[in-house]
């Protein structure tokens, strides 16, 4: 093992590392807003990447059809839950209004765009919206009704969300893989490193989305009522912040997480309709690794699991999995024995 | 009172209904759903198209979905065997669900034929045929077109699952044989967004050729990363990267490489002498004509095959006894083991009372992936 060696292991460790710090970050924020363990983070990977590569065959990819379904089912159930509470009928008009509108524009503009097979940057843009406006809806679906009910049983609906998100997504992309074109395809020399352009888009995304969120958190005021939210729902309510419109927008902002990180490794490796569990994993296992509240420690777990998946595929590529899973064990021993943490609920 | 007669009643309709079923009955359980659906569907798509009698007895196909799991695998087989007394157990297209399901055929004395190549321990397989090609078989053409092409050492870079595993110590076998060399092995998992790691180790270690063993759109990405690393010397992968899915993903950078293949995906190039020629057209015009052009693939093969083996052997087992009875079963399952050398779509197969594997050397053959598309290597 020499340097040349060594330094195509870290940028192939640090390219992964990002990808899973982008869903570390997406599975931190979830967790410390509405207390869900996100589990189908990953599947928003999968559906970003194949919706985009169903656009590049020139059809309108099933997730459209499946935003509509969710669309109607969201907005029927705003409609009936502003009915039970107001009695008015103009009002539970306006809230389901209010819950199709986004879906709807993003669906009419991909059944109108695909055909047509508009440049790659128009399909990546329609795909994010679409993937995006999947967010709001999950929670209001899935969520919503339970917010209320203990961690456990948000993390069986999260179980249950995984298996239905990825039976769907095998209706929708077929079983087998699809690798996208690569946004940029330069290539740059350093020593003995080619970094390839997409590459260097991975860095240069998940940096800016890092950033972005961290001044979105501690700059913006919607930021840091989503933040009382995550200390104290109570509270937050009793000051005037809706959780259930923090829950939404903490879903949407996952879901363009996911929707990014999807477009970002397309290019890179054979996506299939069941890859974003495993991605999504890694990316949860660092959010552990911060002790699901903390996004630098997040994101420095990320790139820990992406080097040690890549050192150990190099030392003993059977084993691999076992590795980098295995890492969970003693960190939540040392934070377990260390952290003397309580929960506030 | 009344209910008991109502029951007495409807247990009578029960008997008469079963000893009025003298129709075949075939059990079909296929991976429709799961990591395993991309081999059941094509499966499911081509039974449709069997004919609605065998011999002159009329054909009823129950068709059930495993999920590319083991444990629904077992429950479909006992329902067949309990609840619809089939005459045939087809299935499953995934390894993994196969294997458990020889057991409930063998307990149940009914011929299971497998759509995958499942491995068993010997005496396990009594009421087992395998219509999918072994290893071996497909090892053999494979480490032929590497002896001819000069190449002494081999790095592997497979599945971490059956198989690959299957697939390493079948083809070590036969390269030792042959004074090939396996000289490094790394492993990958379907769902990984980089072999980059693999790929430096492999290169370094400086093979004439690499053997990829992975299936469908799953076989590119690693080819490609070792081709990304700068390896020059020639890519081999197995037969379950036979499909189109494999350049589909690939694109030019999987141009040169060999692939081992059963006859049926390539039938028009075959070679006038190849003995698996007539049937592997007929099995491509039919399905391409269901199914589009293009639409072929070895799964839906094997499922074509089993319909031609199940007309040779059917006419032979009705003389003994009635479908539905244990005479049937047992004289179809004497006839697969005595009806000798059958021409099928994806090769030749010799089954015998020791041999339940079948495929004769002729098998394989090797493709190469010329200008995007498959051109057979003489």
């Amino acid at each position: 093992m020499d340097f040349s060696i060594v330094s195509i292991l870290m940028l192939d460790g640090i390219t992964n590392g990002a990808v899973y710090a982008l869903l570390g970050l997406a599975t931190v924020l979830v967790f410390s807003v509405t207390r869900v363990i996100f589990i189908p983070q990953g599947e928003f990977v999968a559906y970003g990447a194949l919706t985009l590569a169903i656009f590049r065959t020139g059809q309108v990819p099933g997730t459209v059809w499946l935003l509509l379904i969710m669309a109607g089912l969201a907005a029927a159930m705003d409609v009936h839950q502003s009915w039970v509470h107001a009695g008015n009928f103009t009002r539970a008009a306006k809230a389901g209004l209010r819950t199709l509108a986004l879906p709807l524009v993003a669906a009419g503009l991909s059944i109108w765009a695909a055909p047509h097979n508009p440049p790659l940057l128009v399909q990546a843009v329609l795909t994010v919206a679409i993937v995006t406006a999947f967010g709001p809806l999950v929670y209001r679906v899935a969520y919503q009704s339970l917010a209320d009910a203990s961690s456990l049983v948000l993390l069986i609906v999260s179980v249950g969300v995984h298996f239905a998100m990825t039976g769907l997504g095998l209706l929708f992309f077929g079983a087998e893989g699809f690798r996208n074109p690569s946004f940029w395809d330069a290539r740059f020399s350093v020593g003995p490193l080619s970094i390839s352009g997409q590459a260097s888009i991975i860095f240069g995304v998940s940096l800016a989305l890092i950033v972005l969120l961290w001044q979105f958190f501690s700059r913006t005021l919607y930021g840091k009522a989503l933040q009382a939210t995550a200390v104290n729902r109570l509270g937050a309510r009793l000051m005037g912040i809706s959780t259930h419109g923090a829950g939404q927008t903490t879903f949407a902002m996952a879901a363009l997480i996911g929707a990014l990180s999807g477009l970002l490794i397309g290019p890179t490796t054979t996506v299939f309709y069941d890859s974003g569990f495993l991605i999504g994993l890694k990316g949860f296992v660092a959010a552990v690794m911060g002790g699901l509240h903390s996004y630098p420690l997040a994101a420095v777990g990320a790139l820990f699991v992406g080097l040690v998946e890549a050192f150990g595929s190099f030392w003993a590529s059977a084993f691999k999995e076992v590795i980098v899973f295995t890492l969970v064990l003693p960190i939540l021993l040392w934070r377990s024995v260390a952290g003397g943490h309580s929960e506030e609920h | 009172m009344k209910f008991v007669k109502s029951l007495i009643a409807a247990a009578a309709t029960l008997a008469v209904a079963g000893s009025a079923l003298a129709d075949i009955t075939i059990g079909v359980s296929l991976s429709l759903t799961g990591p395993a659906s991309g081999l059941g569907i094509p499966v499911g798509n081509q039974i449709k198209l069997w004919p609605a009698t065998i011999a002159g007895e009329k054909l009823k196909i129950i068709v059930l979905d495993d999920a590319t799991d083991p444990t629904n695998g077992v429950k479909n087989a006992k329902r067949f065997v309990t609840d619809d007394k089939v005459d045939v157990i087809l299935g499953s297209v995934a390894t993994p669900v196969a294997i458990p399901m020889s057991a409930i055929a063998a307990e149940a004395e009914t011929v299971q034929l497998a759509l995958s190549p499942i491995p068993l321990p010997p005496g396990k397989d009594g009421w087992t045929f395998r219509m999918a090609q072994s290893n071996p078989v497909m090892a053999h053409a494979m480490v032929g077109s590497m002896k001819k092409q000069g190449v002494k050492t081999v790095g592997f870079l497979g599945y971490t699952d059956a198989y690959g595993e299957s697939w390493l110590k079948d083809f070590t076998a036969e390269a030792e044989k042959n004074g090939i060399k396996v000289i490094a092995t790394e492993r990958f998992a379907r769902s990984d967004t980089s072999v980059t790691a693999q790929a430096l180790k492999l290169v370094a270690a400086n093979p004439d050729a690499m053997l990829v063993v992975a299936s469908g759109s799953g076989a590119a990405m690693p080819h490609m990363a070792v081709v990304e690393r700068g390896f020059k010397g020639k890519i081999y992968q197995t037969h379950a990267a036979a499909s189109r899915d494999l350049m589909r993903v690939g694109g030019k950078e999987v141009e040169g490489a060999f692939v081992v293949s059963g006859p049926a995906v390539i039938a028009e190039q075959l070679p006038d002498s190849h003995p698996s020629k007539k049937v592997a057209l007929q099995y491509v015009q039919q399905y391409e004509k269901a199914y589009g052009p293009g639409s072929r693939n070895q799964f839906a093969a094997h499922g074509f095959d089993s319909l031609v083996v199940l007309e040779k052997a059917v006419p032979l087992a009705l003389k003994a006894g009635k479908p539905g009875t244990k005479e049937f079963r047992t004289a179809l399952r004497n006839a697969l083991e005595t009806m000798g050398r059958t021409e099928v779509s994806q090769g030749v197969l010799n089954w015998t009372k020791e041999d339940h594997w079948g495929y004769t050397l002729e098998t394989g053959v090797m493709v190469k992936v010329v200008n995007g598309d498959w051109k057979v290597e003489q």
